[in-house]
């Protein structure tokens, strides 16, 4: 059987080619783009050779952007525009965000996330980070010569699923395809482990600017179980560099500062925290905006002092991680320090004390969740057998609906390994009741008031009853990437009942094309042509793949009508890849996929069976 | 909320080739699931097309529903005799031996103490001897499944353990609640 020849320039010109993957730490501080170079994991620099791209975005009047260090040498000058720590507003509302004072950014209250009001308008979280993660992705496609093939961008563990959203909606607005939200210490136990062929029970203690998590994880022959993670979205080395800032007004006796000095002042207990790393005393000077000087020593001592109860409360998650995995402190075999804020000598201190060993710091704090993601996207994009290892990673935090007295009822439970399912049945109250709403939310609190609201449901065209006899079954669907999607069925008749989903936070997909049409970059022919190239390239994906199968499988799984059949399908959808306009070529990709669906069945029972070398039974009834 | 019937064309130790017994070797089990995993997680298929990475993440799924019910003990218990046709009736039966419900009482009452005075220790006294309790009833349960096909017995054993599960869970809620 012949190959198909694939000579589009600007395709793939050969099956298998080597396709373009990356890792992106998008940080509360600091982000970073890695790859999988020659076989090793490797951080992007720069065209000046750094790696670290500063989180910050600034916003200029004219429309245009600042990222990176540009922006960060203006954020004293220019701190309302100037948006740092982004990652602290992803699917946040106002009200969750403690003290919104000493920020010196205007906040709109918008319904289910914040927005912030720049001179170039207003701005959602989910855009500021697009902005950073459009200069990683052209960083990585210049380094690279190439366009991404796809991303794995990383997460705090502890993130839900409104902050996962918000992230993915980020990259797409940036223009990436998310081949996975990757858990960030899990990712650091990737590079870790497969640096140091680890194996045991291990600890990743990750404190970055604005997050903490901690997750343990059992590393055996080639498998990454995370057994529990526990953490705090809102927990990290900002709220440091506030407790000197707090100190800093006390002791000069200032008050109600302006957002220059504000800002200013931030920045400067910032560097004195990081001078503290490495020396027993920091020295403040400054002039404010209103002539006042400001002449202060701060030394490690006070600083250990202040920071004590933010250490400790870093410790209360750690407690309960152990007990969700039964495990005490004894079984941990190492523990990873992941995160700049890893660097302060006293969180060093207070995690050797708790777990009674040295931490392990051999691997680069600020490097090391994105040389991990780099590994695993290198695996998703296909470039390389997985069948070296295997990533199991679990839900953060419960999953569950409303039920009566405003009380959270749970449906999945925290730290279930992914992906997860769980069905539910609900009954109609009212005769002729036609219609049902359910809440989702997420948290480990009794009442709903105390958890996150996801989403809303709307299940209509309920066939009327006698209350109580219809049975309605939901479906909770948790995926790889730890987002939760629902349907729902009307058992008795069958129906599909329609589900309206309106997400409580976060952004319609008309957000995202509007937004994606206001954006200088995108004009609406870029879009026709970007639609057109993305169709391409999938269906080009789709057609390797299905001669790969066809090549594995082709002769014992299917017979001559059953591989014609086929065959059709992929010559008519290689006719159309040229000429065709974006939704025929989707149409004849539909129609491929429909025809190798009982192939793909079969080849997976095929692959099941071998994996424990026994006999398969009848097909499994899905 | 009940697990599911199980599918009768091919139940979970089929899927993962156990034998149907409530003694299980865990190590095994542990291998069969990562073995099975290693072929159908979302991870090996994020590359391939729609068809694909639907069934891997309905098998994902299926194997990781499986796995959770293997190795808990309790939920094994259920599922293999519900597989037998036995329901364990832990939702309607509510009749128990009085001896064991006073032992509750003195159980829940010392969690409480424990509780409300921030007793830690005690609170892992209690815990310890739960396990151990515990560990008794499940070897109850493999002499009464495995041995003597004693299936009306089991099924009290799982509603005695379903019992202490919930003393499991108000000890690690006490714990939650001293720790801050």
């Amino acid at each position: 059987m012949a190959l198909l020849q694939i000579s589009e320039p600007g395709l793939s010109a050969a099956p298998h080619q080597h396709r373009l993957a990356v890792g992106i730490d998008l940080g509360t501080t600091n982000s970073l783009v890695a790859t999988v170079r020659n076989g090793i994991s490797v951080v992007l620099n720069d065209a000046d050779g750094h790696a670290l791209l500063p989180s910050v975005v600034r916003y200029l009047a004219d429309g245009s952007v600042q990222v990176g260090q540009a922006a960060q040498a203006m954020q004293s000058e220019d701190p309302v525009n100037t948006i740092i720590s982004a990652k602290r507003f992803m699917g946040r509302g106002l009200r969750d965000i403690g003290d919104t004072l000493s920020m010196p950014y205007r906040f709109v209250d918008a319904p289910g996330m914040l927005q912030l009001r720049t001179v170039a308008g207003v701005k959602s979280p989910v855009e500021v980070s697009a902005e950073i993660l459009k200069v990683l992705r052209a960083r990585a496609e210049e380094s690279l010569g190439g366009e991404l093939t796809g991303a794995v961008i990383t997460v705090p563990a502890y993130f839900d699923d409104a902050q996962r959203q918000a992230t993915k909606d980020a990259a797409k607005l940036a223009g990436l395809n998310v081949l996975r939200l990757l858990n960030e210490p899990t990712a650091a136990a990737i590079a870790y482990g497969l640096d140091n062929a680890a194996e045991g029970v291990y600890a990743v203690y990750d404190l970055g600017g604005g997050t903490f998590d901690i997750s343990i994880l059992k590393l055996s022959k080639g498998v990454f179980e995370v057994l529990a993670t526990n953490g705090n979205s809102a927990l990290g080395g900002d709220d440091f560099d506030h407790r000197i800032y707090c100190w800093l007004l006390e002791k000069n006796n200032l008050s109600a500062l302006d957002a220059q000095d504000t800002r200013m002042l931030l920045t400067r207990a910032r560097a004195a925290k990081e001078e503290l790393t490495d020396h027993a005393e920091a020295h403040f000077t400054a002039i404010l905006g209103g002539g006042e000087t400001i002449n202060s020593t701060l030394t490690r001592h006070d600083f250990h002092a202040m920071s004590q109860n933010l250490i400790s409360n870093t410790l209360q998650p750690v407690r309960r991680a152990l007990r969700d995995a039964g495990l005490k402190v004894e079984d941990i075999k190492g523990v990873v320090m992941v995160g700049g804020s890893t660097r302060m000598p006293e969180v060093q201190r207070a995690v050797a004390e708790f777990f009674g060993q040295t931490p392990l710091t051999n691997l680069d704090p600020d490097k090391v969740v994105a040389l991990g993601a780099a590994i695993q996207a290198n695996v998703l994009a296909g470039n390389r057998s997985a069948d070296d290892w295997l990533l199991l990673d679990v839900i953060p935090l419960s999953l569950g609906i409303e039920t009566m007295g405003g009380l959270c009822e749970k449906i999945i439970p925290r730290n279930s390994t992914i992906p997860t399912a769980r069905a539910q049945e609900f009954t109609t109250y009212k005769d002729g009741q036609t219609a049902m709403s359910i809440h989702v939310v997420q948290g480990e609190r009794e009442l709903v008031s105390d958890c996150r609201s996801l989403a809303k449901f709307e299940l209509r065209g309920i066939p009327p009853m006698v209350a109580g006899s219809a049975r309605i079954r939901v479906t909770f669907q948790v995926d790889a990437d730890g987002l939760l999607s629902v349907s729902a069925r009307e058992m008795g008749s069958g129906v599909e009942a329609r589900i309206a989903v309106k997400p409580s936070y976060g952004l319609s997909d008309a957000d995202i094309t509007r937004m994606l049409q206001d954006s200088n970059q995108y004009a609406r022919d870029d879009m026709q042509a970007r639609a057109l190239r993305e169709q391409q390239v999938e269906a080009q994906q789709l057609l390797e793949a299905v001669q790969h199968a066809l090549e594995q499988d082709g002769d014992t799984l299917l017979n001559e009508a059953g591989r014609a059949r086929i065959r059709g399908a992929m010559e008519r959808l290689q006719s159309v890849l040229q000429t065709a306009d974006h939704f025929t070529i989707k149409r004849e990709a539909a129609k491929l996929n429909e025809a190798t669906m009982s192939f793909a069945q079969a080849r997976m029972d095929k692959s099941v069976s071998q994996a424990l070398g026994g006999k398969k039974l009848s097909d499994l009834e899905m | 909320m009940q697990s599911a019937v199980p599918d009768l064309q091919q139940n979970f130790f089929q899927l993962f080739e156990l034998p149907e017994h409530f003694r299980q070797d865990s190590a095994r089990l542990d291998q069969q699931y990562h073995a099975l995993q290693t072929q159908v997680h979302p991870d090996k298929f994020s590359h391939l097309a729609e068809p694909e990475r639907r069934l891997s993440m309905q098998w994902a799924t299926r194997v990781n529903e499986g796995y959770q019910i293997l190795r808990s003990p309790i939920a094994r218990a259920r599922y293999l005799l519900a597989l037998r046709g036995v329901d364990t009736q832990e939702e309607t039966n509510t009749a128990m031996p009085m001896d064991f419900l006073m032992a509750q009482m003195e159980w829940r009452e010392a969690i409480e103490d424990a509780r409300q005075s921030g007793d830690i220790g005690a609170l892992d006294k209690l815990d310890a001897r739960l396990k151990h309790e515990t560990r008794t009833l499940q070897d109850l349960l493999a002499v009464k499944i495995d041995d003597e096909q004693g299936y009306a017995a089991a099924a009290e054993a799982v509603r005695k353990l379903k019992f202490l599960e919930k003393l499991a869970e108000e000890i690690a809620s006490a714990f939650d609640e001293i720790d801050g």
